[in-house]
């Protein structure tokens, strides 16, 4: 990993056109600003594990708990 | 062309029926072809992957079952799906069904919307939203 030290309002630029900068410095947090190409999709780490996580989980859906569900929801829309 | 599905045995789809997502899905970065087939006596479509037949995920269109739920596309999203008109865009939400099946959740983080006239799918991330990848489908009061 190539690491890089910072100080406030000071930018990395990764390729021709993304462009990270040190925005606020608070604490133990760091506010980052970047600059990406629209096609470059920006995530938190974190929220792209859960979604990629949940995913999985999801994709695990059998016939046989969707037939179940299925009848759930018609006996849960009638009342 | 025949494909071998998850829920619906084989299906014969048309070319024009798949749906393309350019980046495919997170957690699946490969399968970047899909198809929506209704599931019979179910509000549930199945977003079927061509190439995988194991591969479909459950989604329900959000609004009936989360009156309030909304986000707003930002201009990325807008133009990765090469939208024009919202009349255009078909939302749905993917279940994770759960057993017991009370449990059963839906992501309203991280909705697939769907160009319907240019067959652009893509699953969006939302940021900077109170919603989670996991919003019960029935409140826990009414599960049984």
């Amino acid at each position: 990993m190539l690491v890089l030290t910072r100080k406030l309002k000071e930018a990395i630029q990764i390729g021709d056109d993304i462009e990270i900068t040190v925005l606020a410095i608070q604490g133990d947090q760091v506010k980052l600003g970047i600059n990406a190409p629209k096609h470059i999709d920006i995530h938190r780490k974190e929220v792209y594990l859960a979604i990629q996580a949940e995913n999985n989980a999801a994709a695990e859906a059998s016939e046989a708990s969707l037939a179940a569900l299925t009848a759930k929801l018609k006996q849960w829309k009638q009342r | 062309m025949n494909i071998d599905t998850k829920y619906h045995g084989t299906v014969a789809v048309k070319e024009e029926d798949i749906i393309c997502f350019p980046h495919g899905l997170p957690g699946f970065a490969d399968e970047k072809r899909f198809v929506l087939l209704p599931l019979a006596d179910t509000p549930f479509v199945i977003l079927q992957s061509v190439k995988t037949p194991a591969l479909g995920f459950v989604l329900i269109e959000p609004f009936s079952y989360f009156p309030a739920y909304e986000f707003e596309l930002d201009e990325a999203m807008v133009e990765q799906l090469d939208i024009e008109t919202e009349r255009d865009v078909a939302v749905y939400v993917i279940l994770t069904v759960a057993d017991p099946f009370d449990n059963t959740t839906a992501n309203l983080q991280a909705p697939v919307v769907i160009n319907a006239r240019k067959r652009i799918g893509k699953q969006v991330i939302l940021t900077n939203t109170a919603y989670k990848t996991k919003h019960r489908l029935f409140p826990e009061k009414a599960a049984t």
